[in-house]
C-alpha cells in the first residue's frame, strides 16, 4: 500500500501533566536517511525512547513495513529490525572487538548442552565485517577501549546491521568526535543507506546532518516544526530554525526598539 | 590503526592478518591478565629454591603441604575472581566457610542426619546465602561492598549464636568417624594417587616414616578440587556464552543490558558460586580436621580478593582470569608455607602478602590504561 519502510504517525507522549511528545510525525523509505534536528530539552531523547519501545507512546501509530505495531519492549523494537545505537555505544571498551560484536549473541556450536562460543568463526565476521567499512582490525581480538571514537561508532553501527537491523536509529552518533572522525562515521551512514536501510539521525550539529540527509525534520519543545526534503531547504534556514531563529529575531526587533527609543 | 577507508581491498587485508599474527602473539600475551601473577609464581620458586632449596620444602611432603595450603585458598580466590570479573566483591565468602562448617556438624552430629544429607544441606544453604547476597546487590543497585559486608557480620553471628544455642559451645567436633563408608564425603576427603606416592616410597625416592609408608599419603582432595575449578572456570570464560556475559556485566552493566545481556542473573549466578566455593572449601577443611569452628574462614575473603587481584583482576570488574587468582594462590600459598623454612620471622608473611597486592594493583592499574587507551 504504501512504499515506507516505516511510518511514525502522530505520536504523543506525556509525563503526567509534561508534553513531552506532541504529534511528531515521520516517514522513512529504504535508503533514505532522515535527520531529527533540535536543541537540547526539544524532546529528542524522548522520541529516540520511543522509536527504540523504551517508552510507548500514548498517542499516534507506528507501522513498520505496513502493517500496524506496538512496541512493548526494547526487544519488540528489534525484532522488527529498528535498532537503536546508544551514545553509550553498549560497548565495553575492557573487551575485544569480536566479544563486544557478539556480545548477548554469541555464535555458538558444538553439541547441545555443552555449546561452547565459536570465537574462531564470530573473529572472522568481526573483522570481515569491519574490513567492508574500511577498518582495518588486525587483530579482532584487541581491546576496543584501542580503538579510536570513529571506530567505536562504525563498530557499534555494523553490529546492529549485522543483527537485522532494517532501521538503524542514531542517536548523536558524531557528537563526541573530531571532524575527520565525524566524517568518516557519516561517510558510513551514507553508504549504509545506500545498501537498502533507513536511518534517523539524531543530532544538533546541522552541519553533521545537511550533508547526508535526504530529509529533515526539526524538533521544537515537543512539537514537530515539518519535515523539510533538502531541496526545499537551506542549512541557514535549519540552522535558524532548530535555535529558535524567530526567537531570536523578535529579540533583536526588540533590542533594536529598545535602542531606538534611548536614543531619542 | 589506519580509519582510511580501505574497504575494496579489505580481502588483501585478511591475508595481512595471517602474516601478522606471529608478531601479535607476544603482543597478545603481554596483554594477558594473569602475566604478572605467573610471573610473580616464577620468582617465589626462584627464591626459596635458592633460599630453601636443601630444607625439605621442596620434597614431595613439602610440596603437597604448599599446595594444600594454595588449593584450599585457591577455591575461593577463583570463585572471589569470576564475581569481581563480574564487577562485584562478596565480602561474606570467610563468614560463609564458617557457616557452611557448622550446617555440616550440627545435622550430622546432633540430629543424627547422615553425613552426605548434611553436606548436601550445606550447599543448599550457601546457594540460598549466594542468591540472597546477589539479589539484595541487583535489586536495590546498593554496592556489593556494603551488601556482603553487612552478610560477613550477620553470617558469622549466627553461626556463633546458633551453635552456641544448640550445642552450648563453639566447636563441634567428631566428625571423622563418619567419614567412612559415606556416599559423598569421600569427594572431600579422599588422597587420590596413592599408589604413585607407595610407589615412590618403594622405589625409596620420597621420604618414608619408621613403619615403610611414604610420608606424603597422596594428593589431598584440595588440590584436585583447585585444578577443576581452575580448568572449569577459565573454560567458562574464555570458550562459553556464559563467560562473555561474564566479562560484559562487568564491565558495562548498562551498555551489557542495552544487547541483551541478561545481566541480573549473571551476577546472582556469581555469588552463588562464591557461596558455594566457600562451601567446598569448608567442607573439606571439616572433614580434614573432622571438626567444625564457628571462627573457621576469618578474613579469609581478603586473602581470596587479595589473590584475585594479584592474579589480575581489575576492582572495577571486566577484566581479569580465573587461571591468574589461582596463580595469586600459589603465591600466597606457597610463601606462607616457605616462609617457615628460611630464617625469616613467620610475622613477616602478612608484610609480604600485603605489598605482593599492592605492587599488583598499582601494575594492573597501568595494564588497564593501556588497554582503554585511545591510540
Amino acid at each position: 500500500m504504501s512504499d515506507f519502510l516505516v511510518q511514525f504517525n502522530n505520536i504523543s507522549k506525556f509525563f503526567g501533566k509534561v508534553i513531552a511528545l506532541k504529534d511528531v510525525t515521520m516517514k522513512l523509505k529504504k535508503g533514505e536517511i532522515m535527520c531529527l534536528l533540535g536543541d537540547n530539552g526539544a524532546g529528542k531523547s524522548t522520541l529516540i525512547k520511543t522509536l527504540a519501545g523504551v517508552h510507548r507512546p500514548d498517542e499516534g501509530e507506528i507501522i513498520v513495513e505496513g502493517k500496524k505495531t506496538t512496541f512493548d519492549s526494547p526487544k519488540d523494537a528489534l525484532d522488527m529490525g529498528i535498532a537503536t545505537v546508544y551514545q553509550d555505544l553498549a560497548l565495553v571498551s575492557l573487551m575485544s572487538v569480536t566479544r563486544n560484536f557478539f556480545m548477548g549473541r554469541e555464535p555458538m556450536k558444538g553439541p547441545p548442552f555443552l555449546k561452547t562460543f565459536d570465537i574462531e568463526k564470530a573473529n572472522k565476521i568481526a573483522a570481515e565485517r569491519m574490513g567492508q567499512i574500511g577498518i582495518d582490525v588486525r587483530d579482532p581480538s584487541q581491546a576496543v577501549g584501542t580503538m579510536s571514537g570513529g571506530e567505536r561508532q562504525c563498530l557499534a553501527i555494523s553490529r546492529a546491521i549485522y543483527f537485522g537491523a532494517k532501521v538503524l536509529v542514531l542517536d548523536e552518533p558524531t557528537s563526541a568526535l573530531g571532524v575527520h572522525q565525524a566524517s568518516v562515521v557519516l561517510k558510513y551512514i551514507v553508504k549504509a543507506a545506500s545498501q537498502g536501510l533507513a536511518v534517523i539521525l539524531i543530532t544538533h550539529n546541522v552541519h553533521h546532518a545537511y550533508p547526508v540527509g535526504n530529509s529533515f525534520t526539526v524538533l521544537n519543545r515537543g512539537k514537530s516544526l515539518g519535515t523539510y526534503e533538502k531541496k526545499d531547504i537551506s542549512r541557514e534556514k535549519l540552522l535558524s530554525m532548530m535555535a529558535g531563529g524567530e526567537e531570536l529575531n523578535k529579540l533583536e526587533v526588540e533590542l533594536q526598539e529598545m535602542n531606538r527609543s534611548s536614543t531619542n | 590503526m589506519s580509519t582510511k577507508s580501505k574497504s575494496i581491498e579489505s580481502k588483501t587485508d585478511f591475508n595481512q592478518d595471517e602474516r601478522l599474527k606471529k608478531v601479535s602473539k607476544l603482543r597478545i600475551l603481554l596483554n594477558r591478565p594473569e602475566l604478572g601473577a605467573l610471573g610473580g609464581a616464577i620468582l617465589v620458586f626462584i627464591f626459596f629454591g635458592i633460599v630453601a632449596g636443601d630444607t625439605g620444602m621442596f620434597s614431595a611432603y613439602g610440596v603437597l603441604n604448599f599446595l594444600d595450603v594454595s588449593a584450599n585458598l585457591g577455591i575461593i580466590a577463583i570463585a572471589a575472581a569470576m564475581l569481581m570479573i563480574g564487577g562485584e566483591f562478596d565480602l561474606s565468602i570467610g563468614s560463609m566457610i564458617g557457616f557452611a562448617g557448622i550446617c555440616i556438624a550440627i545435622p550430622a552430629i546432633y540430629w543424627g542426619w547422615p553425613l552426605w544429607m548434611s553436606i548436601i544441606f550445606a550447599f543448599s544453604m550457601a546457594v540460598l546465602v549466594g542468591y540472597f547476597n546477589g539479589i539484595l546487590v541487583v535489586r536495590t543497585g546498593l554496592p556489593s561492598f556494603i551488601v556482603t559486608l553487612a552478610m560477613l557480620f550477620i553470617l558469622r553471628g549466627a553461626t556463633l549464636a546458633l551453635t552456641r544455642l544448640i550445642t552450648g559451645r563453639t566447636q563441634v567436633p567428631g566428625l571423622r568417624v563418619l567419614i567412612e563408608d559415606d556416599p559423598l564425603a569421600w569427594i572431600f576427603a579422599t588422597d587420590t594417587f596413592k599408589w604413585f606416592f607407595t610407589w615412590l616410597g618403594s622405589m625409596n625416592l620420597i621420604a618414608l616414616r619408621t613403619d615403610g609408608t611414604p610420608l606424603a599419603t597422596g594428593i589431598p582432595p584440595s588440590v584436585i578440587w583447585f585444578i577443576a575449578l581452575a580448568i572449569i572456570s577459565t573454560w567458562i570464560l574464555m570458550k562459553t556464552r556464559y563467560g562473555n556475559w561474564i566479562f560484559a556485566s562487568g564491565g558495562d552493566k548498562n551498555g551489557a543490558n542495552n544487547v541483551g545481556v541478561p545481566v541480573g542473573r549473571v551476577k546472582i549466578s556469581l555469588f552463588i558460586g562464591t557461596a558455594v566455593a566457600a562451601t567446598i572449601f569448608a567442607t573439606i577443611q571439616v572433614l580434614d580436621a573432622g571438626s567444625a569452628d564457628t571462627m573457621r574462614g576469618t578474613l579469609k575473603e581478603l586473602e581470596a580478593i587479595a589473590a584475585a587481584v594479584v592474579g589480575g583482576c581489575l576492582l572495577t570488574g571486566g577484566y581479569g582470569s580465573a587461571i591468574g587468582a589461582a596463580f595469586g594462590a600459589l603465591i600466597f600459598g606457597t610463601v606462607s608455607m616457605g616462609i617457615f623454612y628460611t630464617d625469616v620471622d613467620t610475622d613477616w608473611f602478612k608484610v609480604f602478602l600485603g605489598a605482593m597486592m599492592l605492587i599488583a594493583v598499582i601494575f594492573n592499574n597501568y595494564i588497564r590504561r593501556k588497554v582503554t587507551e585511545s591510540k
